[in-house]
Formats: structure tokens, C-alpha cells, sequence
């Protein structure tokens, strides 16, 4: 009983960082119905830059606040200068600039970081928190993180329902014609919403890696199961992405946890939960369209 | 062909157009003129280039040639954003609400072309406006458009372009999978856009006879030309064209 309220807890923090990740490429796919595979490569370099500013400074949250500003530069950044140019194209070009932009981030973060595993520091304790005499399988850290991507989802969700700039970005997305016609400049709209996509990814990235470590590829796991958790969302929800990851985050942990030998097992799980996600319902769970082009 | 001998100035004019999609050339040198605050119905069987005339307008196709005078002013080859702003307003055919948004978030888009200074009473009016004069909307202001009937969803279509202070209103195909009860309301409220509002109508129709009936003036186009541009009554008077162009 204890072991499955601790394998519960951490599903449910790293099934938030899942969410985060599984949003960020809602967000985007919204948009232009683009599967963004840069976005583990952008997570993971935005995170370099946040350890190199807590090295130099000393203080983890100047890295924490550059991270995520530098999330928001890089993917506006992205899509003015890599993806707009492919708008006009078939789309199977903006996919291929994407694995390309992967491969660019994973080299350059090689060139200027080197190629060794690096330890990320925690915000807070990372020592199992205890209720009564009970370990709660989680630490305060991993409050913190489930705590951080709530907020930070919660904050977004409120400003896509209430905020003029969300209706903006919802219309964009439903109706890119109808949009444009009623004076919505959608390019723009598309920049800020790959903005909000690597202001998310570098939250994931800074989250994430205090438990991975950081190297060049070290998100493309993470990507793997964000991507796995927003096709159990429907790709076009973003409350279905949160619950996406949520539920990758419970099956993952008790998979890792009650299968022998399960920990390695993990990232094939997540791959059998796809496959049979993709067959059983392609449109997610939370998704209202029937068919999808992938 | 006829020419056009409007007396009163047109508020849009277009002139020489000509615009396609890829290879194809779906029109091929066509000028119209639309009186301001009346009613021009373009006219023509399928594949005609009304839609595409409209498209290129609005700016969503950009013409190859041709001017698009808006008052004087040549705006071709301005982006939909740009054509908003300038005062051309497009209801395109078909699905034209967001089924996805309410009703009242529908209407807000169409305030998206709005300078940012504009305050939040001023949107709150236009809106009450809106809601004043389609009741309707009002009533399920809150509920999602997807769950309008056709007619109803028309009319949220064209509450939301009026939104953005058009001074020339596009239609394509505003009738089109109406019951007839209901595409007559519509017409009535084209007839009072342009008669009340003073805004200058360019209506497509595939129901000639019924856009006839209410325009001012007609043009009618084939396989991306002109072929006639008359007042409408001559044009509903012109059996051999009828015929031949408008089947009825």
C-alpha cells in the first residue's frame, strides 16, 4: 500500500513534466498542424544556458528565470527565421526543418557545453518527504515541480479563455481563413505561440534534468513521452495533453516500479502505449476529430 | 458586353483583374465596379470565377494583375489582414463561423481588426448592438456556435463581418443549404445593410433569380470574363442570358 501511493506521487510529478512537454507541442501543432521535433533539442538547450547562468551566478532561480526567457527568444526565434519560410510549402518540409533543427541543437549544445553528462541542481530538497513515519516516495522538489507546471499550465489556460490575445490564438487555430479575415495577423499569432511552446519546453527542461542529468540528447526521452502523452490528449487539446500526462506519468511509475526489472522496461512501455493508443483511438481521448493526418 | 454606366461613384472598383491558382487562370481581365451602398450581385455558372473574384478582394489569393480601388485607393496585393483594416469585409461560403468558440467569441473575432486603443465599453457597445439587432445571438450568446442551426449561423456570420465597420461587404453564396423561409430573411437583411447601413454589397450567387431580385446591379461572369454588367432588372429582363448563363 505505501509503495503504490509512492509509485502514485512520482507518476504524478513526472506525469507533469510530461503534460508540460505534451503542451508544448499542442501548442504548436494547434497552430499549423505541425509536430514541432525540435522541441527536446530546444528544452535541452535552454537548459544548458540556465546551468551556465546558476554556475556563474550562484543563484538557481537567475537560471530558472533565463531559462524560461531564453525558451521564449528561442522559439520565436525559431519559427521566424526556420519555420515561416516553409509555410507556403508542402508539410512535409516544415517536419523535415524540424528534425534538422534537433540535430542543429543536439550539435551545437556539443560544440559549446561539450558532450559530458552534467548534474542540474534541485530548487528545493530532493530527500523523500515523509507523512508520519511514511515515505511519500516524493521530496519537496518534486512539489515544487508539479507545482510549477500547474500554475504555469493554469496561468496559460486562463489567458487562452479570458484574454483577447487568447481568443486570438484560438481562432488562429481553428480557422487560419476566417482568422485572417476578420484582421488576425496569424503569422504573428504562430511566433507567440512557439514562444509559449519554448517558454514550456524550457520549464520541462529545467525540471526535469535535476533527475536525468543533462547531456545533448538527454530530452529526447522526455520528447518521446511528451509526444506519447499529447497523442493520448488528441494532439489538440490542451487539457487532454495535461491528462495525457498524467496518466503517462501513473502507468510509466507503475510499470517502473512493479515489473521486473522494470525501470529499463519504461520507455518501451511508453512506446506500447502509443502503438495501441494509435489503434484504438487516433483521434485521442479528448480530441473531437475523427481522422488525422500524421 | 455591356458597359457600365453607373452614375453614382463606386465605392470598390476592380479593374483588369487577373488571378488564378497555380497554372490555372480563373480570372482572366476582369473589371466591375460596385456603387457605393448598393447592391452588386455577381452572377455565373460554377467554375465562373466568383468565388475566386471575391477571394482576390479580400486579399486571401493575390492577383497577378489588376487594380483593386477602394474608394480611389489601389490596395491589390494587400494581405486579408490589410483588406480588413482598409474596410473590405469577406463572408466566404460555407462553414464561415468557428464552431469551436461561443457565439459571443465568434462576434469578438470579428472586432480583431479594431486599432488596440479602442476601449472596452466601445467593444461592449458594438456588441450590444449586434445582439440588438440579431436577438437570436443574444439568446446563446454563451453557447458554442457549433450548435446553431444554418440559419442562424449566417446570420452570426454576418453579425461578425458588420463588426469590423466594413464599408463593402462580400457574400459568397449567403443563401447556399438555406431553407427558403430562412434564405429570404437573409436577403432581407443584405436589402438593409445597403439601403439602412449604407454599405456597399457585392453579392455571389449561384441563386441568380433570388439575388436579381434584390441587387441593384448585376455582373456576370464566364470562364473568368465578364460577359455582361447591367442594372439588374435589364439583366433579369434578358432571356437569351438568362439561359445561357444564369439557368433560369
Amino acid at each position: 500500500m505505501v509503495e503504490f501511493l509512492q509509485f502514485t506521487l512520482s507518476g504524478v510529478v513526472f506525469g507533469m513534466i510530461y503534460a508540460a512537454v505534451a503542451l508544448s507541442l499542442v501548442l504548436i501543432w494547434r497552430g499549423t498542424r505541425l509536430l514541432n521535433y525540435g522541441q527536446g533539442g530546444m528544452a535541452m538547450f535552454t537548459t544548458y544556458v540556465a546551468i551556465e547562468v546558476v554556475y556563474r551566478t550562484g543563484s538557481y532561480w537567475a537560471g530558472f528565470a533565463v531559462a524560461l526567457a531564453a525558451g521564449i527568444v528561442l522559439g520565436a526565434i525559431c519559427q521566424v527565421t526556420i519555420i515561416r519560410p516553409t509555410m507556403n510549402k508542402p508539410p512535409l518540409n516544415a517536419v523535415i526543418v524540424t528534425i534538422g533543427l534537433l540535430t542543429l541543437l543536439e550539435g551545437l549544445a556539443g560544440i559549446f557545453f561539450g558532450g559530458q553528462y552534467r548534474s542540474f541542481p534541485a530548487a528545493f530538497s530532493v530527500t523523500g518527504l515523509r507523512a508520519g513515519g511514511t515515505p511519500l516516495g516524493v521530496s519537496r522538489f518534486d512539489v515544487f515541480v508539479a507545482a510549477a507546471v500547474l500554475v504555469t499550465t493554469g496561468a496559460l489556460a486562463l489567458t487562452f479563455k479570458y484574454t483577447s490575445a487568447g481568443l486570438r490564438m484560438r481562432a488562429a487555430a481553428f480557422n487560419t481563413t476566417i482568422a485572417r479575415l476578420s484582421g488576425i495577423r496569424v503569422a504573428r499569432v504562430l511566433t507567440v505561440g512557439w514562444a509559449l511552446a519554448g517558454l514550456l519546453g524550457a520549464l520541462a527542461g529545467v525540471l526535469v534534468s535535476p533527475s536525468t542529468f543533462l547531456y545533448p540528447n538527454s530530452m529526447d526521452t522526455i520528447f518521446v513521452f511528451g509526444f506519447t502523452a499529447a497523442v493520448i490528449g488528441g494532439l489538440d487539446s490542451p487539457f487532454g495533453a495535461v491528462i495525457g500526462g498524467l496518466l503517462l506519468g501513473l502507468a510509466l511509475s507503475y510499470a517502473g516500479g512493479y515489473l521486473h526489472s522494470g525501470a529499463s522496461l519504461v520507455p518501451l512501455v511508453a512506446l506500447g502505449i502509443l502503438v495501441v493508443v494509435l489503434m484504438v483511438r487516433p483521434g485521442g481521448l479528448f480530441s473531437a476529430t475523427q481522422v488525422r493526418r500524421v | 458586353m455591356s458597359s457600365d454606366t453607373d452614375s453614382a461613384t463606386p465605392a470598390l472598383a476592380v479593374e483588369e483583374l487577373v488571378a488564378g491558382y497555380g497554372g490555372v487562370v480563373a480570372l482572366n481581365g476582369v473589371s466591375i465596379s460596385a456603387g457605393t451602398s448598393a447592391i452588386t450581385a455577381v452572377l455565373g455558372a460554377n467554375g465562373a470565377g466568383k468565388t475566386t473574384l471575391l477571394r482576390a478582394v479580400s486579399g486571401m489569393i493575390r492577383p497577378r494583375r489588376g487594380r483593386i480601388l477602394l474608394d480611389g485607393a489601389d490596395l491589390a496585393g494587400r494581405s486579408p489582414e490589410q483588406m480588413v483594416r482598409a474596410g473590405i469585409a469577406h463572408v466566404p461560403e460555407g462553414q464561415g463561423v468557428i464552431p469551436e468558440l461561443t457565439v459571443e467569441e465568434n462576434l469578438r473575432v470579428g472586432m480583431m481588426s479594431w486599432p488596440l486603443g479602442r476601449s472596452r465599453a466601445e467593444r461592449t457597445a458594438a456588441l450590444d448592438e449586434a445582439y440588438g439587432r440579431f436577438p437570436l445571438l443574444a439568446a446563446r450568446r454563451r453557447k458554442l456556435a457549433a450548435s446553431l442551426s444554418g440559419g442562424e449561423r449566417q446570420m452570426l456570420v454576418i453579425a461578425r463581418a458588420l463588426l469590423a465597420r466594413p464599408r463593402v461587404l462580400l457574400l459568397d453564396e449567403p443563401s447556399l443549404g438555406l431553407a427558403p423561409r430562412v434564405m429570404a430573411q437573409v436577403m432581407d437583411l443584405v436589402v438593409q445593410l445597403s439601403r439602412e447601413h449604407g454599405i456597399t454589397i457585392v453579392l455571389v450567387e449561384q441563386n441568380a433569380r433570388g439575388a436579381l431580385a434584390i441587387a441593384d446591379h448585376g455582373v456576370v461572369l464566364n470562364l473568368g470574363r465578364v460577359v455582361a454588367a447591367a442594372d439588374a432588372a435589364t439583366l433579369a429582363a434578358d432571356v437569351a442570358l438568362r439561359h445561357h448563363y444564369l439557368g433560369f
